[in-house]
């Protein structure tokens, strides 16, 4: 739910990063923080456990100049990803404006990989949004681990599992040394503000 | 679905949190979503990173409704939080936006419930017409 402010021409959206425990999605807000500069992001904020396990959400909030007019600020949020928490990922879904799932290329988190994207079509068509409709971009994180002793799963067989009926956009990635971590970023943040232009397009019919 | 604020809504807006903050003494005043967006922001904060506070006071409005549910309520339709220097009070206004106030001992719990309320109605009517554009057709 973009929020279009023509007081001060801004648009605000919000990008929630999803998968299972462990897939890295606080890894790559730490990413994004650590490598921008002051002025376009604020702070990080995180809740999570003595663990390092994200207990409720990351939030990172990023500008991202000006489109027709209009400065774009888009708010990160990651979920906790434990199959226990997912009142919470409902929670941190609402208003959710676009969403990257990160995939762990590990091939033990095969399967969570699979029920993690399952459950995140279900919490979005509780909102009654279609996963197949919403602005989605897929990581294939820590392909780091490619060629060391972790058995890490081709991105054929990770594209077959997750992507072969939403054919969204999706960039290997390993968050922990950045790569393909703004590839994603900028990905989204290209489909949520196409997005958003078009319902502004509207918006300006509407006051004309 | 998406929210639009003009400059007219802006300033009824402001105006309302303007009146509360200065009458009441508080600190200032956020109007947010609950899913977090700031809508507006009035007082004097600099110190305050505004955008968190919006984020994690969604996040808290929204655990303390699953918490209301558990116990057989509907939701807490208000919120305070007492520190050694600084107090937030939270109040639900409709389904879709609350009201943070921030203040410290100059003023007190009481002085700001009763400002909070005679502007809580006039919020709620400006806010119904900035949600009930979005359910214009779009097409």
């Amino acid at each position: 739910m973009p929020f279009i402010n023509f007081s001060k021409d801004e648009i605000q959206c919000k990008i929630v990063y999803y998968g299972a425990g462990f897939c890295g999605k606080t890894t790559n807000l730490q990413y994004i923080f650590g490598t921008t500069k002051d002025d376009i992001r604020g702070k990080m904020v995180s809740i999570d456990t003595k663990g390092d396990r994200t207990l409720f959400f990351d939030f990172l909030s990023l500008n991202l100049g000006k489109i027709r007019g209009f400065d774009i600020r888009v708010q990160l949020y990651t979920v906790p990803g434990q199959v226990h928490y997912d009142a919470t990922r409902k929670l941190v879904l609402k208003g959710v404006d676009g969403v990257v799932f990160v995939a762990d290329s590990l091939k033990v988190q095969r399967k969570k990989n699979i029920e993690s994207l399952i459950n995140l079509a279900k919490n979005l068509a509780e909102k009654g949004i279609s996963i197949r409709t919403i602005p989605l971009v897929i990581q294939y994180n820590k392909r780091d681990l490619d060629g060391t002793d972790s058995e890490t799963l081709p991105i054929e067989i990770l594209e077959k599992d997750l992507n072969s009926m939403l054919k969204a956009p999706s960039f290997s990635a390993s968050a922990l040394e950045g790569h393909g971590v703004f590839e994603t970023l900028r990905e989204i943040s290209k489909l949520v503000v196409k997005d958003v232009s078009r319902k502004i397009m509207l918006v300006d019919k509407q006051l004309k | 679905m998406n929210i639009v604020i003009t400059k007219k809504d802006i300033d009824q807006i402001n105006s309302c949190l303007n009146e509360m903050v200065s009458s009441s003494l508080a600190h200032s005043a956020l109007l947010i979503d609950r899913s977090g967006q700031l809508i507006a922001h009035h007082g004097d904060t600099p110190e305050v990173d505004i955008l968190s506070l919006s984020a994690l006071t969604a996040a808290n409005f929204e655990a303390t409704v699953e918490i209301a549910r558990i116990l057989g309520e509907e939701e807490f339709t208000l919120l305070f939080h007492k520190g050694k220097n600084e107090n937030v009070y939270f109040s639900a206004i409709g389904e879709h936006v609350i009201l943070v106030t921030l203040f410290d001992d100059h003023t007190s719990l009481g002085l700001i419930r009763f400002h909070i309320n005679k502007i809580i109605e006039e919020l709620s009517i400006i806010l119904a017409s900035i949600f009930e554009k979005r359910k214009a057709p779009m097409k």
